[in-house]
């Protein structure tokens, strides 16, 4: 109190303002002093400590950009999780999203069914991946009792079984797979909610300047309208996109056979918490870090809204 | 299903030509259910297999003679060995528990204290915490750690708790629906003299009910499923949470042992998040129309 007004000599406030202003942060602080001690700080910490190398036991040494030179230049197992991430990133955040933006529309028109059609479509979300992957694993089975080797078998598609998460090649595609499957519903329900409340006066409006069909609507006055639900829905798409790390571990192990499914997140757990590199753990997630950011920040930019 | 969808999109009653594209939209939308949800019901059905279902030979996804004994060799069996499975449960239940509370309370005050009160700063604390919607929790975990560890609280409960209460996501959905209050509830209870945190509690919290129910539901899902943590704080057996203590149980890739146990663990793994979804569901819808981000 005493603190706030000597401030109050340097910056006038009124006394209204200064009672908002110390009212509002004895409700902020409790949030404020977790957020800062373990999500602002961290962030600082993690960008010192990717310049030093560090063991949790010794004093961290400076070693400047080295660890990022490495990552790049020396570690190929860095080199196959980046390509490995991107891949994941690129196949699975796009299509969740636009699978969960359709999904939303759809169910919006419907005029019966909508609770089990969004719930259905919904609850892969809302499941531990490191559960279904328990599933996923027989599923996927590279003998005859998988459920795939058994349907494409009597399909008459393959005639012998495939090993799935044995093959390479395989195991990425079971991987997107798995993943898509979680990540359908990040935006849904944003979505959901967003074409429930746009006004349907507007609809009619356009229809009367000539708007013909659905898709049109669509074009020209929903996702317009929508820019703030689709840019939330997309930041909570890149940020999951870019760190699947519980399906790949649990469906191919960690490390993975070849680390044919490493994943950046992977490469910091297996760096910092079984290597105790910290120091190279941390520019590893720095590098998640910015590109997390970075893609984030173009959506942003894309979805600019304009008032 | 399919006429209802063809007239809505075209906005039209009967008596039209069916439109091919349509169809095909029908279409892809029901394949997609039955991706979505075949998994979902192949989990259901093989906690309740009996063992000679799970290993019959063109494997079944439906169950014929469904059976509780799976659950009771769960809970029997391993009640036997040295950390019985309804430990697990407990942890998760606890830990999950005490997480959501305490998210609850922590961000909705303060989501309340910047919505209602603006105070000098506010804007750059809401900047920061919308960029922070943008850092995946693994970018802080090492310093976490540090932080964790040097507490002491390694291989305790307030390791699953404590770095999991002030989350931007949870603050930024309660904050947005705040803003659309109207502020004069609140100045009414000023003048008949109400107390703020008062006030807080008896006026704000029911109207901000929509809001932390939701923030409820995805606290409890991303809590309870959470894995990383526990693999990074936990190394004791009697600590782990369900979705670590599952992986044990199941052996990882390629091991078919208690192939019952592992189905009916994976059904209670899975099924309080979707639950929980339910019952709330209609209060999530009314919070997520406020939560878009204006850039």
């Amino acid at each position: 109190m005493k603190m706030l007004q000597a401030h109050k000599k340097r910056a006038p406030m009124t006394s209204a303002e200064k009672r908002r202003t110390v009212t509002g942060y004895m409700f902020l602080a409790p949030f404020l002093l977790l957020f800062v001690t373990f999500t602002m700080i961290p962030i600082a910490v993690a960008m010192g400590l990717s310049l030093t190398n560090y063991n949790l036991i010794e004093k961290p040494e400076f070693v400047g950009l080295t660890n990022y030179i490495n990552l790049i230049l020396e570690d190929d197992v860095f080199l196959k999780s980046l390509g490995n991430t991107l891949l994941f990133a690129v196949l699975t955040g796009p299509t969740g999203y636009i699978a969960s933006f359709l999904m939303a529309w759809l169910i919006s028109l419907m005029k019966r069914g909508r609770g089990a059609f969004s719930l259905a479509f919904y609850a892969p979300s809302l499941t531990s991946g490191v559960a279904m992957a328990t599933i996923w694993l027989i599923i996927f089975s590279g003998d005859r009792n998988g459920y795939l080797n058994d349907f494409l078998l009597n399909l008459g598609v393959i005639t012998e079984p495939i090993l799935w998460t044995k093959d390479a090649d395989y195991l990425k595609w079971v991987i997107v797979i798995i993943s898509v499957w979680m990540s359908m519903g990040t935006g849904f329900l944003v979505f959901l909610a967003g074409f429930q409340n746009i006004d349907p006066s507007l609809y009619e409006a356009a229809r009367m300047d000539g708007l013909k069909n659905r898709f049109q609507e669509l074009r020209y006055i929903t996702i317009p309208l929508m820019k703030p639900q689709l840019l939330f829905g997309a930041v909570n798409s890149v940020v999951g996109a870019f760190a699947i790390f519980d399906v790949a571990t649990s469906v191919a192990g960690m490390p993975s056979p070849n680390y044919e499914a490493h994943t950046i997140v992977a490469h910091l757990y297996d760096n910092a918490f079984i290597r105790m590199n910290m120091g190279y753990a941390s520019a590893v997630a720095m590098i998640l870090f910015l590109m997390t950011f970075i893609v984030g920040r173009i959506c942003f930019y894309v979805f600019k809204s304009e008032d | 299903m399919r006429s209802v969808i063809v007239d809505t999109l075209t906005g039209k009653r009967a008596h039209r030509k069916v439109d091919i594209p349509h169809i095909l939209l029908v279409i892809c939308m029901l394949a997609l259910v039955c991706f979505t949800v075949l998994p979902m019901v192949a989990m259901v059905c093989r906690a309740f297999m009996p063992l000679d279902e799970l290993y019959v030979y063109p494997p079944r996804i439906f169950v014929k003679k469904p059976t509780l004994s799976n659950f009771s060799d769960l809970l029997n069996s391993l009640n036997a060995s040295a950390v019985p499975f309804t430990r697990y449960i407990f942890n998760s239940l606890l830990t999950t528990g005490v997480s959501v509370f305490l998210s609850i309370f922590v961000s909705c005050a303060g989501a309340y204290g910047l919505s209602k009160f603006k105070p000098k700063g506010s804007k750059t604390i809401f900047a920061v915490i919308t960029a922070a919607l943008m850092f995946s929790s693994y970018v802080t975990q090492i310093p976490n750690y540090m932080i964790v560890n040097g507490l002491g609280l390694v291989n305790s409960y307030w390791a699953l708790i404590l770095p999991k209460i002030a989350v931007a996501y949870n603050f930024f959905l309660v904050k947005q629906f705040a803003d659309q209050l109207p502020d004069s509830i609140l100045e009414a209870a000023r003048i008949d003299g109400a107390g703020e945190l008062r006030i807080f509690w008896n006026v704000a919290m029911p109207l901000l009910k929509p809001a932390w129910s939701t923030l409820a539901v995805f606290s409890f899902v991303s809590n309870w499923n959470d894995y990383f943590s526990a693999l990074v704080y936990i190394n004791k057996d009697a600590m782990k949470t369900l979705p670590l203590a599952l992986q044990s149980l199941a052996g990882g890739a390629g091991v078919v042992a208690r192939s019952g146990s592992v189905g009916a663990a994976t059904l209670i793994t899975t099924l309080p998040t979707i639950v929980i979804f339910c019952i709330l569901r209609g209060r999530v819808m009314q919070t997520m129309t406020y939560s878009g981000i204006k850039s």
